[in-house]
């Protein structure tokens, strides 16, 4: 019996890095959802059939499948309701909700542990799971109103200053106790621990600025599968220890590629600082050319090739679904249309690749920046929809400017580019845009959404 | 000072002690992250969203801790009833909302013609 629950747990985990590694191509990766669904299964029944006894009082049996049948039914409900803008904010509730159950898991064993029997090295594990549970459970919750616009930034000295406080007290506390130092029992120092990461988490996300949203997201992520792991190790699971530790590499992999492809350091994004343009820089007087609806509608349909470089203003106006229509027209007339897509366009990682295939945009049509750069100069016509800074050709070639460094969609190698903005101010990083001086760029004045439809209406009737 | 006398100082003795006696762990571990770390850094950057979110789905394996302390807890001892019934509620809640928010994702991109 011992043997097949073993086996069990060795398939679990197999599944889990098999999922992970069937996500590496569109076409496989739903099988890989799947697969690692199975193993979650898997795993949940043999612990059920392992822990399982005559003596388990109906009580806990009653309040477990209560909790796992509701369960079950709100995740399912929550998933089909929510809006594919919306991912962002309902992955960082299912973190929390990770985070919650490995803090409470936390205080449980605590609260039953003999602490006379028990060996250090699983106190502290308990600890290490506590405190990062909580962590990620105040953090993704204040990720969410964030990102659903409840909460703004706080970037004021006292949260940063307070946040680092807490964070030396959750280091400095554990070794005081197990010192001896601190006389209280091991239960309530568990709740003192558990409420000061509670409050930490909710210090550590507040100052971090909207646009760092993918940087945190990730972040905590991670923080929850390293908080699964250490469970894992408490109870001595491999399959806990193994998932958990395969989210928190996912976690920490998106974490640094989130932040190169912002030009921004880890540190600079937690502690909420931005980097300041140096001064004295010149603003150059730009010579800016206007394009109108019709004219951009022509050179469109006129194009062999055209890509569209979508940014998080696309996401914001929800203008993806008329972009899609656009596609479609253009493809009609046998103009080939691609995306290219910088890692940090949307609100997590990955996110306007989500919003384009829900506008029934091809995958084959979404180009990683790289491969689109590699290509630019085919384009004919490249439509820059609701991004800036992304597309600034200061990154390659201005040292002062405050963007330099940052990995950027080549647009104005191509041979027209024509950008939709409200009006010209500046971006995120508040840097005036060289590409909009270029003699191949062309702006054309106008929200983005209305503008894409007026183009599509254009197209019709030509 | 030679080797013996660098194992004698109390604290590295604890703590070779210590590695010692979980070196399988250790070595699991270790393994484990660069394995994931080698997965990962496969997927493609279109993926990125689905694969948070059913990593995200992965970590609710959490779970199988809460399900332990459950069958475990007496029957009368309301508070923990109370604290793992939520926790059980919690790391469902995370693998079915994670699982299956992934899987709506997906199908989106799946082939249309």
């Amino acid at each position: 019996m011992y043997a097949i629950i073993e086996v069990g747990y060795l398939l679990a985990t197999i599944s889990f890095l098999g999922g992970l590694k069937f996500m590496s191509s569109p076409k496989n990766a739903k099988t890989g959802n799947l697969i690692a669904a199975m193993g979650m299964v898997l795993a949940v029944v043999l612990t059920f059939v392992a822990a399982i006894t005559a003596t388990v009082p109906y009580t806990n049996l009653t309040i477990m499948f209560l909790a796992i049948a509701i369960g079950t039914l709100i995740g399912k409900r929550l998933s089909d309701k929510v809006e594919m803008t919306g991912m962002p904010q309902l992955v960082s509730l299912f973190n929390a909700t990770g985070g919650g159950c490995a803090m409470l898991l936390g205080l449980v064993e605590a609260n039953q542990m003999d602490i006379t029997t028990s060996i250090l090295g699983n106190q502290i594990l308990l600890i290490a799971g506590l405190v990062t549970g909580a962590i990620a459970l105040t953090g993704s919750i204040i990720a969410e109103r964030k990102l659903a616009g409840k909460v703004k930034d706080r970037r004021s000295k006292s949260v940063i200053f307070s946040a680092r406080i807490l964070l030396g007290l959750m280091v400095l506390l554990p070794v005081l106790y197990f010192f001896g130092i601190i006389p209280i029992g091991f239960t309530a120092f568990m709740y003192v621990l558990a409420t000061l990461a509670m409050v930490y988490g909710v210090l550590f996300v507040l100052p971090i600025g909207g646009a760092d949203m993918p940087v945190v997201i990730s972040l905590l992520n991670s923080i929850t599968g390293i908080a699964t792991a250490f469970a894992g190790f408490v109870y001595g699971n491999k399959a806990m220890i193994a998932g958990g530790i395969f989210v928190g590499a996912a976690g920490i992999l998106l974490t640094l590629l989130m932040c190169k492809a912002m030009n921004r350091s880890l540190l600079k994004v937690l502690a909420g600082t931005f980097k300041k343009s140096k001064n004295g820089i010149v603003e150059e007087e730009q010579d800016i050319k206007e394009i109108s609806i019709s004219e951009t509608a022509m050179s469109l349909s006129f194009a062999q090739k055209v890509a569209i470089v979508p940014g998080y203003g696309l996401a914001v106006a929800q203008a993806q679904h008329i972009c899609g229509q656009l596609q479609q027209l253009l493809e009609k007339r046998h103009v080939g249309v691609d995306y290219i897509i910088h890692p940090v366009a949307g609100r997590m990682p990955g996110h306007m690749n989500v919003l384009l295939a829900e506008a029934n945009v091809e995958y084959s049509h979404l180009k990683e920046m790289d491969e689109g750069n590699e290509n630019m100069e085919q384009y004919d016509v490249v439509l820059v929809l609701g991004a800036n800074d992304v597309v600034n050709p200061a990154a390659e070639n201005n040292p002062d400017s405050p963007v330099y460094g940052m990995p950027i969609i080549r647009v104005y190698e191509s041979k027209q580019v024509i950008v939709i903005k409200r009006s010209m101010n500046k971006g995120y990083a508040g840097v005036q845009n060289d590409l909009f001086g270029l003699d191949n760029c062309c702006i054309l004045f106008g929200d983005a959404k209305v503008s894409l439809q007026e183009i599509v209406n254009q197209l019709k009737l030509i | 000072m030679d080797a013996s006398s660098f194992y004698q100082t109390t604290t590295t003795r604890l703590a070779m002690d210590f590695i010692n006696q979980n070196i399988q762990e250790i070595y699991f571990v270790l393994f484990c992250v660069f394995i994931g770390i080698e997965v990962i850094a496969n997927v493609p950057a279109i993926l990125h969203t689905p694969l948070m979110s059913g990593a995200n789905a992965i970590s609710g394996v959490i779970l199988v801790g809460a399900i332990i302390v459950m069958l475990r807890v007496p029957a009368d001892d309301y508070l923990n009833l109370t604290l793992g019934g939520i926790a059980v509620f919690l790391g469902t809640l995370n693998i079915s909302g994670g699982f299956f928010v992934t899987g709506r994702m997906l199908k989106m991109f799946s082939s249309k013609k």
